[in-house]
């Protein structure tokens, strides 16, 4: 095994809401303690529902937000703070891909502009050959450079925006919901180009969806988030065919999939609040398998024996599975 | 509600705090009052006793601590020109201004509301277009322009009102007309706008669906709606009143606030002008205090004291 | 902002991209006659020096107080003269241009002042944007004109100082628009990418946010043009202002007003150019709301 590019320890992070004027300020736990490690070249896949923190736990490995606790590296080194002089040297070495890329470009600058932007601010050659050679990487038309972002189609336009992030071919690219603003029909074409690349340039992924599907195809290892923790994380096969906990098997079951057999998950009780934080596991109130010991005790992720990590009292054997409990169990304030 | 009111007023509190230090930091900033008033050359005997006898010579934070507790006790100082109590200089000259800005002030409401929902409930009628067309004229022809035609009209062509002073109710009438007129127009266009946007609100469109008749659907819905609105620039009206006077009355050379302050600031009377400034400041808090205080009594969303800060 | 302007600013790498061209509207009559009474006065201040007729300060002892051409005057003194039978079309010239450079420089003044205040407040946050929120609420919450004359009671009056002065004037407006647009930019659009590009805060906000916000800054100018002009017109009229010799639009009415019974014209001309500059510049303003900026109100 190689050595990791990107390496995340027990990170957290916590905002203050306050209610009214002069309320009580609320702390939510955005992101709980999540550690990751990603190699060159590879793909881990992040998934989980909108407000699980996946979307936080991006930003804090690319350093654009500090994690409360914990720690980034990247490639041996400390992430330094955002903003400062180090780190914005260190964005010519990893790249952000946005959700919705017509918000993500200048609508007043031509394609061709800001994809030479990067290039003009690390101080690499920014000649209209090179720009067009971006073009053609991510599959535009050099002609296009002219275009505004307006004139172009959604996949064509997050097509720039993959190309403006390759300019100073980074290591790592963070995909943040890359194709959930796409049509279905684009968004396998912008897949493909992703998985094109990564062969082509080695650049190691972390693909952020709440699309299993889009997932398991692209990742080499998948991570399960649930309010800001990881519940499970394994091979892309493993986790999406046969998962071990019960949120992540809730999750798959809700893929329709006519080769699969079998009952859909309904998850009961409240949609997680990271807000109020269940005592214990996270997801004890919503778990059709719960015990006593699950509204007590917060399970950590442990490796198994197959190979995958699991966060579950139930999935890592040291507890029968229970019924249920009825009545959720909250963290005193 | 109590929380609510308890934070406007400590914040209404705080403003004033801030005029009067800003009052105090600029007056210092200005340079020497001493010199200002005795003129450069006279004896160093005279500017130093001068200096004596205003306290001018102790360290700026005694000052700053006397300036504020004379204050506190109702004392602004006196006239550094004729000697006299800057604040009896003022307070002889309010009802004069009173006298002035508040039948304006009741033209104002009382043709330009009136007038703005007419133009709005009327779209594109020939009042609509007259009405607007006054609003822009309200706008665009500065009080001194206008006050200066008026009597230019109705006391030298037509000779029919006096062109200025203050000896009869009819002294009155021509100042009372230029300063209401340009409020009239503003407040007509303002809620004008108010009204159209309410009327084309998803709960009007609801309201007629559902049968209401029109009238009730304006009297329930609309009116109320756009009330809101139209009281913020009311209440700005009303606090920024004693601005308006001070062209006016100086066009009329009628002797109230507006008039002393413009003397006050050629003379560079620095403790009348103080005075007056938070004469100004309070009557602005305090109507920006009675806005917010409607607020809450026309949308209750507001008594939550859940207002945004934007 | 409509993308349709994007070729108006934005465009600094030379390419020459089919950039759309704006659609065309027909411009009303209104806007026209607008459009042409600002580029007049615009010729008219530019060319001050070489268009008027007397030196502004050249006394004709023999035509004292003459009626304008069309009240029976003749065609030496077009507009009349006043009591010390100076020229008043020359005045006039003279006046329109002082006017005119006091609101731009005051405009101007205005909108660097909000646009740095609020970009400073959008990008530090916390204490910084407090603190000018709280400034923005004062300004607002004051009458400027008495404001405007507190501070020259306290600070006397030189030109410098005037126009300074007047530049204060709308800039909490400045200061809100950019604080919001620069805010909404940041927190997931075009800013924030820039951002993580590795941009200085620097070039994010002179090459993207501030192209980006032009157009409305430039339709809240226009907005602001005519109060500045009725401001500086009002101070001058009171004798606040612009000081003599030197002379602008409202200090002409001021001493105007003095010969009001016999000499009316004097101070007819120039409240008739306040009355229609600023009309022009409110209706152009409007106008270019309608078309660049609907949002703004």
């Amino acid at each position: 095994m190689t050595a990791p590019l990107l390496q995340a320890e027990g990170l957290v992070r916590r905002y203050h809401q306050r209610r009214g004027w002069l309320g009580h300020s609320v702390e939510l736990r955005a992101v709980d303690g999540v550690s990751l490690t990603l190699e060159p070249g590879r793909t881990l896949g992040l998934v989980g529902e909108s407000g699980c923190g996946k979307s936080t736990t991006g930003r804090m490995v690319l350093g654009l937000e500090a994690p409360d606790e914990g720690r980034v590296t990247f490639a041996g080194a400390p992430m330094p703070p955002p903003g400062s002089r180090p780190w914005r040297s260190l964005r010519a070495r990893m790249q952000m891909v946005f959700q919705d890329p017509l918000g993500a470009l200048d609508r007043r600058l031509t394609i061709g502009a800001q994809v030479a932007e990067p290039l003009t601010i690390h101080g690499l050659p920014d000649t209209p050959e090179r720009v067009a050679e971006l073009l053609r990487g991510v599959g535009l038309r050099p002609d296009q450079a002219a275009r505004y972002p307006h004139e172009l189609s959604g996949g064509q336009r997050q097509r720039a925006v993959l190309a403006r992030a390759l300019a100073t071919d980074p290591a790592l690219l963070v995909c943040d919901e890359p194709i959930s603003a796409l049509d279905v029909s684009i968004q396998a074409q912008v897949m493909n180009l992703l998985a094109e690349i990564q062969e082509r340039r080695g650049v190691a992924l972390l693909f952020i969806s709440h699309d299993l599907r889009a997932v398991r195809q692209m990742s080499h290892r998948v991570a399960v988030m649930y309010l800001g923790r990881i519940v499970e994380e394994g091979e892309p096969d493993a986790v999406l065919h046969d998962p071990a906990h019960p949120y992540a098997r809730a999750l798959v079951s809700a893929i329709p999939d006519p080769a699969r057999r079998g009952q859909r998950i309904v998850l009961q009780g409240d949609p997680p609040n990271p807000a109020a934080r269940p005592a214990g596991c996270a997801f004890h109130p919503r778990c059709p398998v719960a015990g006593p010991r699950c509204a007590v005790d917060s399970p950590t992720l442990k490796l198994r024996p197959d190979g995958r990590r699991v966060a579950c009292h139930v999935a890592q054997g040291e507890m029968a599975p229970g019924t249920g409990l009825a009545e959720p169990v909250r963290k005193a304030a | 509600m109590l929380r609510f009111l308890g934070l406007r007023l400590s914040r209404a509190l705080l403003t004033l705090v801030l005029v009067v230090s800003f009052a105090f930091v600029v007056l210092r900033m200005s340079g020497d009052p001493a010199l200002l008033i005795m003129s450069a050359d006279a004896p160093p005997e005279a500017i130093a006793a001068f200096r004596r006898a205003w306290g001018l010579d102790d360290p700026l934070w005694v000052q700053y601590f006397r300036y504020f507790t004379a204050i506190l006790h109702g004392d602004l100082g006196n006239s550094m020109r004729s000697g006299q109590s800057a604040i009896n200089l003022v307070a002889e000259r309010i009802p004069a201004t009173l006298a002035l800005t508040v039948p304006a002030l009741l033209i104002k409401i009382g043709l330009g509301i009136p007038a703005g929902v007419y133009a709005a409930l009327h779209r594109n009628s020939i009042i609509d277009r007259a009405v607007m067309l006054l609003a822009v004229a309200g706008f665009t022809v500065p009080s001194f322009v206008l006050g200066l035609l008026l009597v230019l009209l109705f006391a030298v062509q037509l000779g029919w009102l006096p062109s200025g002073g203050q000896d009869s109710w009819r002294h009155a009438i021509l100042p009372i007309i230029t300063m209401g007129f340009g409020g009239a127009a503003v407040l007509a266009r303002f809620t004008r706008s108010a009204m159209l946007e309410v009327l084309g609100q998803p709960y009007m469109r609801t309201a007629l669906a559902k049968g209401v008749p029109w009238r009730v659907a304006v009297r329930w819905h609309a009116l109320p709606n756009a009330a809101i609105p139209t009281v913020t620039i009311v209440g700005f009206m009303i606090g920024s009143v004693l601005a308006g006077a001070v062209v006016v009355e100086s066009v009329f050379s009628w002797p109230g606030v507006g008039r002393l302050l413009v003397v006050a600031v050629s003379n560079r009377d620095l403790a009348v002008v103080q005075c007056i400034l938070l004469l100004v400041s309070a009557t602005m808090i305090a109507s920006n205090l009675m806005v917010d205080l409607l607020y809450g009594v026309l949308d209750p969303r507001l008594r939550a004291g859940a207002k945004g800060n934007a | 902002m409509s993308a349709t302007t994007g070729n108006t600013t934005g465009n600094t790498t030379g390419h020459t991209a089919a950039a759309p061209r704006p659609r065309r509207h027909r411009i009303p009559p209104l806007v026209l006659f607008a459009l042409g009474w600002v580029a007049l006065m615009l010729a008219i201040a530019l060319l001050a020096e070489w268009i008027t007729p007397y030196s502004i300060t050249a006394l004709d002892l023999r035509s004292r107080l003459a009626p304008p051409v069309f009240l029976g005057g003749t065609w030496a003194h077009p507009l009349g003269t006043d009591e010390l039978g100076r020229d008043v079309l020359s005045r006039l010239i003279t006046s329109i241009r002082m006017s005119l450079l006091i609101a731009f420089g005051a405009a101007i003044i205005a909108a660097v002042l909000g646009v740095v205040l609020g970009f400073l407040a959008a990008h530090f946050r916390g204490l910084v944007e407090q603190a000018v929120l709280a400034l923005v609420d004062f300004q607002a919450a004051m009458p400027f004109m008495i404001l405007a004359l507190s501070v020259l009671a306290f600070f006397g009056n030189s030109l410098l100082l005037f126009v300074a002065l007047l530049g204060l004037h709308g800039w909490e407006r400045y200061a809100r628009i950019a604080r919001g647009l620069a805010i909404s930019a940041g927190a997931q659009g075009y800013a924030a990418a820039v951002k993580q590009l590795g941009a200085s805060p620097w070039r994010v906000y002179a090459r993207h946010v501030l192209p980006n916000i032009a157009a409305t800054l430039i339709v809240s100018m226009t907005l602001a043009f005519p109060e500045i002009i009725l401001l500086e017109s009002g101070l001058s009229f009171l004798g606040l202002g612009v000081q003599p010799p030197q002379t602008s639009l409202g200090n002409m009415v001021g001493y105007g007003r003095e010969y009001l019974t016999r000499a009316p014209w004097i101070l007819l001309s120039p409240s008739t150019v306040i009355v229609l500059t600023t009309l022009s510049v409110s209706l152009l303003g409007d106008w270019l709301r309608d078309r660049l900026d609907p949002t703004l109100r």
